[in-house]
């Protein structure tokens, strides 16, 4: 089993897919409890009017994916601060707007081509080093950032007024928090693909959730749940042959089922109440 | 000389859009008071206390915590605040009540704040004091409102306040529960907290307060609590110290 690894490739996409998928599932457990759980979905739309436009331009589709993406997230939070709408709103309204924006400038720019449609699906396994090495580090610095603030964003996601009221710049820290988003959904835009990049983010949380359990432990649990699912996911793409981001997708459906039916059983409720 | 004090507000008002919620507020607390802020629902008990935390933008007139204007107001760990509706709490929400506490320690801590071994002991001193130490592992939404709203009494106590603000604290609690949640208050404010009680209930609170503030809209008396007596007879009740005295004298 071990001869997977000898190829440079999967040692690659091993080292990505782990990193990306901590980063995706600690920034998910925050994202889920605030329900700003689809602002993943909706950035993954602006990187895709930003990959679009960078290739228009022939210039780096990573550099103004991440462009994008940073000011759709700060635009999201002003657009929610600013009118009285709802933050499911105001990502729906951001992220179609890009949407649009790309399909426009991709039809310009004469139509979908493979490169175009690699960023939407991921290909973990044709990565280059290049890019995995700034795929790691922007997911490390997310990590990191996560670790370092950790209690204030807790009591953030708890409950915001208070935790302004102990002297925590919440308005700063809203915007860091989506700016992380912004570059977590662009850092594994090649390693699930822009379209599923929002439900590494989502779905390792939702799982987690299910265990009713600490703070602390709730992230580890989506740690582990989302390392798993990206570990699965690349050994059965490599012997059986599937497609990468699809299977971990569908390996993370599994695991929340599971959870949802372990902790079911645990507190003796039925499957569906 | 005269007392030092906690808070201070002149002329303040405050509207939603064109809906005017508070007109020309002026009143003061000092250190050591027990201040029952009372009104009728919707009358901007919460807006008014929203402004004096900051949490809403001053739109006239000034207010001073300690004597420093709440613009500039960066002395966070002397205010303690439980807000209304704390125990509305998203249910499914993953903290242990030991980790709910110990959010009133942030307020002290500087960056990169973390929490340790000492820590773990104030925590459970502060859950002593309101007599929930041995829920400390359950999770927050696990217990009941009663329950809930000790922890973020706790929570509160945490960081050692100099002033406490509490906005509708016994709001679905029963009524021993109440009783011994004032005592508590009480005591607190023995130990020299200013206390800055918010509820709708006028005569539940009266007894507990050294002086009054009833707000509609404007601000319709303030005063100790002899004076309100005086003012509103019926909904005045003696001090429970007062009430002991008697007691004890009978
Ligand atoms: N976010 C808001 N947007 C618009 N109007 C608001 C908002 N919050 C409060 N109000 C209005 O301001 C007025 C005062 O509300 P506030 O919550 O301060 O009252 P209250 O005295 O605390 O009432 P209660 O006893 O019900 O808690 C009410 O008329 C309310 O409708
Ligand atoms: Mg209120």
């Amino acid at each position: 089993m071990l001869e997977i690894f000898a190829y440079g490739f999967m040692q690659k996409a091993f080292i990505t897919g782990i990193v990306i998928a901590v980063a995706c599932s600690l920034l998910g457990v925050f994202l889920v409890l605030r329900r700003y759980a689809l602002i993943g979905d909706g950035l993954a739309h602006i990187s895709f009017g930003g990959v679009a436009t960078g290739m228009l331009f022939n210039y780096m589709p990573f550099a103004s994916a991440l462009l994008f993406a940073i000011l759709g997230a700060l635009g999201i939070l002003k657009l929610k601060e600013k009118t009285l709408i709802h933050s499911d709103t105001a990502i729906a309204i951001i992220s179609y707007t890009s949407l649009g924006l790309g399909i426009f400038i991709a039809t310009i720019a004469g139509g979908f081509n493979v490169d175009l449609l690699s960023y939407l699906f991921g290909s973990i396994l044709a990565i280059q080093t290049s890019e995995v090495v700034l795929s790691v580090a922007l997911a490390l610095i997310v990590i990191a950032v996560i670790t370092l603030y950790y209690h204030d964003l807790f009591y953030m996601a708890f409950d915001e007024e208070s935790a302004k009221t102990s002297g925590i710049k919440t308005g700063t820290l809203n915007s860091l928090l989506v700016i992380l988003t912004a570059i977590t959904v662009v850092s594994s835009m090649r390693v699930v693909g822009l379209l599923l990049s929002s439900a590494l983010i989502v779905l390792p949380a939702a799982s987690a959730l299910q265990y009713n359990t600490s703070f602390k432990k709730t992230l580890l649990l989506s740690a582990a749940i989302s390392v798993s699912s990206v570990t699965a996911g690349l050994l059965m793409a490599y012997y059986y042959d599937y497609a990468v981001s699809g299977t971990i997708i569908l390996i993370n459906t599994g695991l929340f089922l599971t959870s949802l039916i372990i902790n079911r059983a645990r507190n003796g409720r039925p499957l569906f109440s | 000389m005269e007392k030092e004090k906690a808070i201070q507000l002149k002329n303040v008002c405050f509207s939603f859009g064109n809906a005017k919620v508070l007109k020309d507020i002026t009143f003061s607390a000092d250190k050591g008071d027990f201040l029952g802020l009372i009104g009728p629902n919707g009358s901007g008990k919460t807006t008014l206390l929203k402004l004096i935390l900051g949490l809403y933008p001053l739109k006239c007139g000034s207010i001073k915590l300690f004597g420093t204007e709440i613009t500039s107001f960066r002395d966070w760990s002397r205010i303690g605040y439980i807000p209304q509706k704390a125990t509305n709490i998203d249910t499914i929400f993953p903290a242990t009540v030991k980790e709910v506490v110990a959010m009133g320690l942030l307020s002290r801590k500087k960056f990169p704040k973390t929490i340790n071994r000492k820590d773990d002991k104030e925590i459970n001193a502060a859950l002593k004091t309101v007599g929930m130490d041995e829920l400390r592992n359950k999770r927050i939404g696990e217990l009941s409102g009663g329950q809930q709203q000790r922890i973020f009494i706790a929570r509160a106590l945490i960081s050692k306040p100099d002033i406490l603000f509490l906005d509708e604290p016994t709001t679905g609690v029963d009524q021993n529960t109440q009783e011994s949640f004032y005592r508590l208050l009480g005591e607190l404010n023995q130990k020299g907290i200013t206390i800055i009680l918010i509820s709708h209930d006028i005569g539940k609170i009266t007894k507990y307060v050294n002086k009054i503030a009833s707000l509609n809209t404007a601000l319709e008396f303030y005063g100790s609590h002899s004076e309100f007596c005086a003012y509103d007879p019926e909904h005045c009740h003696d001090n429970i110290d007062q009430h002991r005295l008697c007691l004890d004298r009978g």
